[in-house]
């Protein structure tokens, strides 16, 4: 793939290469999770709003990864340890309420995050100002999802209850400072809570009381370290690019 | 206020004839998806058009087509930039484009409602929203229409269905 040359006007200043890496590989691994319900989602109609999703996602991991460098050797050339997405992205599919209860932590996350930056004047302004609308679409079609699985059946409501506490412990981290990304982190953490408090709330489901980090991951993720499953999506994402070196079609 | 000189208002003009590689029936201006023509020189233009979506493929398959248009009217050069700001907004679709989308079955974006999706109750199976403007069926113009999925064929349209004359059909939602 090869994106259009993208500028914006007016020239914003340089983006910093971290910020935009940890961005940009949010977008890359969690389109690359979603890309993976293709021909297993439950319903057609949930395939390919997973499969939109997703490409949403791919359209605004191309913008960031190419701000920091070539979007194909970032993508398909890094190792594990030099990506710098959040663990929860990372995190499998799991079953149908698993994953809805990652896109609601993520995309809850992603919206308050793009708000900023679109508010804001720094180099991530003007890619924000446009993807902030499509990810508002994403947060609500996981609302709807969190609130019809939640306030569903036994068997639904148990398995998002499990999904979002098995999740919990990865949503500390999304609040870690990123350098380069000038936005108020704990004003957002705050919203962030109070906004998915009330999800999970109107989901008949309580708030998880564990801890939103292990001391043993606070930031790992921005640091390179990933957990188990992700070397394996990894290999499968980038087997194909790495097997025929400048293939085309 | 830029002033256009005529050669750039003829290939603008042609430019913005060129067809929407996913929804033939609009032109990229009445997509709203054209921001600018710039000369450089005798026989060097440089384009300016700004995605719908982040992630919309049609993007590169629009530059080809313009390069393509232009380059059959005499232009040796032809450059394509993408621009993101300001944001596209499906208010930027025209009149005429918003006929053409119900014309072909396509719900049109209801306008000025650029802030996102509205937040709705949700009962058993149908998503209603008393509040908002009713989406019109494009086959019998009815208002009595539901939700089936937020997203449809491509990222931009919802499915809906319509509850008087049952049939489905896309809506372009509004960004």
């Amino acid at each position: 793939m090869t994106a259009p040359e993208t500028t914006a006007a007016p020239t914003p200043s340089p983006a910093p290469t971290a910020a935009a890496l940890a961005l940009g590989d949010d977008a890359l691994v969690l389109s690359h999770r979603l890309g993976e319900w293709a021909g297993h989602a439950p319903v057609l109609e949930e395939e390919v709003a997973l499969a939109n999703i997703a490409l949403d996602l791919l359209g605004q991991a191309r913008l960031l990864l190419s701000m920091a460098g070539d979007e194909d050797d970032l993508a398909y050339l890094r190792e594990e340890r030099a990506f710098r997405n959040l663990q929860l992205v990372e995190q499998e599919n799991g079953d149908f309420a698993h994953t809805i209860v990652r896109q609601l932590y993520f995309s809850t996350y992603q919206h308050l995050l793009y708000a900023e930056l679109a508010a804001g004047a720094g180099p991530f302004a003007p890619l924000a100002a446009k993807a902030v609308k499509e990810v508002a679409y994403h947060r609500d079609h996981a609302e709807q999802w969190a609130l019809r699985l939640g306030d569903g059946t036994a068997e639904s409501h148990e398995r998002t209850r499990r999904a979002s506490e098995a999740l919990w412990r990865f949503t500390g981290e999304m609040f870690q400072p990123v350098e380069g990304v000038d936005v108020d982190w704990k004003g957002m953490e705050a919203a962030w809570l109070a906004s998915v408090g009330e999800v999970l709330r109107r989901a008949t489901l309580t708030v998880p009381e564990g801890p939103r980090t292990g001391a043993w991951a606070a930031g790992a993720g921005r640091q390179g370290l990933h957990t188990e499953s992700f070397g394996r999506m990894l290999a499968e994402m980038q087997h194909l690019h790495r097997s025929h070196p400048g293939a085309s079609w | 206020m830029v002033t256009l000189t005529p050669l750039e208002t003829e290939l603008f003009a042609l430019a913005g004839s060129v067809p929407d590689p996913e929804l033939p029936v609009l032109t990229l201006h009445e997509l709203g998806v054209l921001r600018a023509v710039h000369v450089r020189d005798a026989d060097s233009v440089e384009v300016e058009l700004t995605p719908t979506y982040t992630g919309c493929p049609a993007i590169e398959a629009m530059s080809l087509d313009i390069e393509r248009v232009l380059q059959e009217h005499g232009v040796r050069e032809v450059t394509v930039r993408t621009v993101l700001a300001p944001a596209w907004s499906t208010d930027d679709i025209t009149a005429e484009g918003r006929r053409k989308l119900r014309e072909f079955g396509i719900a049109p974006p209801r306008l000025a409602a650029a802030a996102g999706p509205v937040a709705v109750r949700l009962g058993p199976t149908r998503t209603l929203d008393p509040a908002a403007e009713a989406v019109l069926c494009p086959h019998c113009g009815s208002a009595d229409t539901e939700l089936l999925s937020r997203f449809s064929s491509t990222a931009c349209k919802a499915l809906r269905r319509c509850l008087d004359c049952r049939e489905p059909f896309d809506h372009f939602k509004e960004l």
